[in-house]
């Protein structure tokens, strides 16, 4: 698979006062074993609304929310957790599992157990070592199977319904929308997926309750997050900070060279320009960007590369990357990707920033799965932020270039 | 009130709910439908249920439901 950047995998570590996943107790092997709680289904729902965790793939969707769509159901539901991460930018799944793998399977244990699930699933994507959780498993065997899935790749393949197709042998793209996993997922049986991370974090927040876990954080992004920090830094890798704490604190361990802007929230995130380091990483502080926390993706862009050519490469390869399933999505996201990096290229074309426009918003919602959209989100963004690029581009020039080479 | 909701995975652009239903849908340069309000599953008005049944019937792939 050909993707413009690429993220080394080590754990940078984190504050003292933020270490959770990655504290040094949960190390691989000596994990702990013995306090596994064994909550009930009301429990696991009231944990689940007082600590107010999100999910941590990407969508932050509520996981009380999901939680009680499944416990709703008639049939006893299968738990998959979700270890794809098919975003090139991420690592802190990779990393988790193999740092921390009891708790991604003491998060599943608890869910299973809660929900009286008839099958355990954990979903890990390629490159992903699977030896440390496998031996976390199997730690635990006897209180339930957990059958680990080495599935293949791609963007989407972590999509919930494109997992659950591969989970069942098909093809990994997404299904339409109108009949929920949770209502209809692997074996016909109401599914819940859970990421990785998410996992982890309910496992320590089961051992500690909500009020610990809402210790760290802010009062409406509570908790701790991991991040992916790559590009334009001498130390690539994941950390694990508080919600609410700066970008430019998250950033700092990695040791950023010299940023121009940080794509927040993966290939489908927005910039957040470097003026803004200050910036809380929660969902309200983000939202004047357009970006949200997402999988904790946070790409750091140098003033030696322009950015118009850097959200080129990216759309291109999201492009690349379509199930081939959605017209919009076939026709639009490659047109998109090719105007982008006209722009990228400096053809003197005044019509191309409006047919970008154009584009964007007819892919938007038409699609079975949010690719379409998260699409347009970072085209949406690089026009907004690199405006001066933009006109620059279309005047004949580009500002990265005049600043010369790094 | 009902919506009218779009498989886009079964969608080969055929181009019939379109015309029956211009009302709610138009295509795309590619011959794929685009929603007129916006709305991700447009509301059908009651006056046009008989039309957007008409839709749902006619789409060669059955990608068109009301919903």
């Amino acid at each position: 698979m050909n993707t413009p950047m690429n993220v080394a995998t080590r754990p940078l570590g984190s504050r003292r006062d933020t270490q959770r996943l990655l504290a040094p107790e949960h190390r691989g092997h000596q994990g702990p074993v013995d306090d596994l709680p064994a909550l009930s289904l009301d429990a696991l729902k009231a944990l689940a609304e007082e600590s107010g965790l999100t999910g941590r793939g990407g969508a932050g969707f509520p996981t009380a929310i999901k939680l009680r769509a499944v416990a709703e159901a008639r049939r006893a539901p299968v738990v998959v957790g979700n270890a794809m991460e098919g975003e090139p930018l991420s690592d802190k799944d990779a990393v988790l599992l193999n740092r921390a793998p009891q708790l991604v399977v003491d998060g599943l244990l608890v869910v299973s157990h809660a929900l009286r699930a008839k099958r355990t699933i954990l979903a890990v994507g390629p490159g992903i070592g699977t030896e440390a959780v496998q031996a976390a498993a199997d730690r635990r065997r006897e209180r339930t199977l957990v059958e680990i899935a080495r599935l293949q790749g791609g963007f989407v393949a972590g999509q919930e319904s494109a997992l659950v197709n591969q989970l069942e042998g098909r093809r990994a793209v997404p299904r339409d929308p109108l009949v929920r996993v949770t209502t209809r997922g692997v074996d016909g049986r109401p599914t819940l997926v859970l990421n990785a991370e998410t996992l982890a974090q309910l496992a320590l927040a089961a051992r500690h309750g909500s009020a610990w876990y809402r210790s760290s954080g802010t009062h409406d992004d509570p908790g701790t997050s991991l991040f992916t920090v790559s590009g334009a830094v001498s130390r690539p890798g994941v950390v694990e900070a508080a919600r609410g704490t700066r970008l430019g604190d998250v950033l700092a361990p990695a040791g950023p060279l010299d940023p121009v802007a940080v794509l927040v929230g993966g290939y489908h995130g927005a910039w957040v320009p470097a003026a803004a380091l200050d910036t809380r990483l929660t969902h309200a502080d983000l939202r004047r960007y357009g970006a949200t926390v997402g999988a904790g993706v946070l790409h750091v862009l140098g003033s030696g590369r322009c950015p118009l050519r850097a959200a080129a490469e990216i759309a291109g390869y999201l492009a690349d990357e379509s199930a081939g399933q959605c017209g919009p999505c076939i026709n639009g996201l490659p047109r998109m990707a090719d105007s982008l990096r006209r722009l990228a290229d400096r053809r003197p074309d005044p019509r191309l920033p409006a047919e970008i426009d154009h584009l964007r918003r007819l892919v938007i919602g038409r699609g079975a799965c949010a690719h379409p959209d998260g699409t347009a989100r970072m085209v949406a963004s690089t026009m907004h932020v690199f405006a001066n690029h933009v006109a620059a581009h279309l005047a004949g020039w580009c500002p990265t270039d005049e600043r010369g080479p790094r | 009130m009902s919506r009218i909701h779009i498989d886009w995975t079964r969608c080969d652009g055929h181009g019939a709910c379109a015309e029956l239903l211009p009302e709610l849908l138009t295509s795309d340069e590619w011959g794929f439908p685009v929603s007129r309000t916006g709305e991700r599953d447009p509301q059908v008005p009651r006056q046009l249920t008989e039309h957007a049944r008409h839709a749902e019937r006619s789409c060669p792939l059955m990608a068109l439901r009301r919903v």
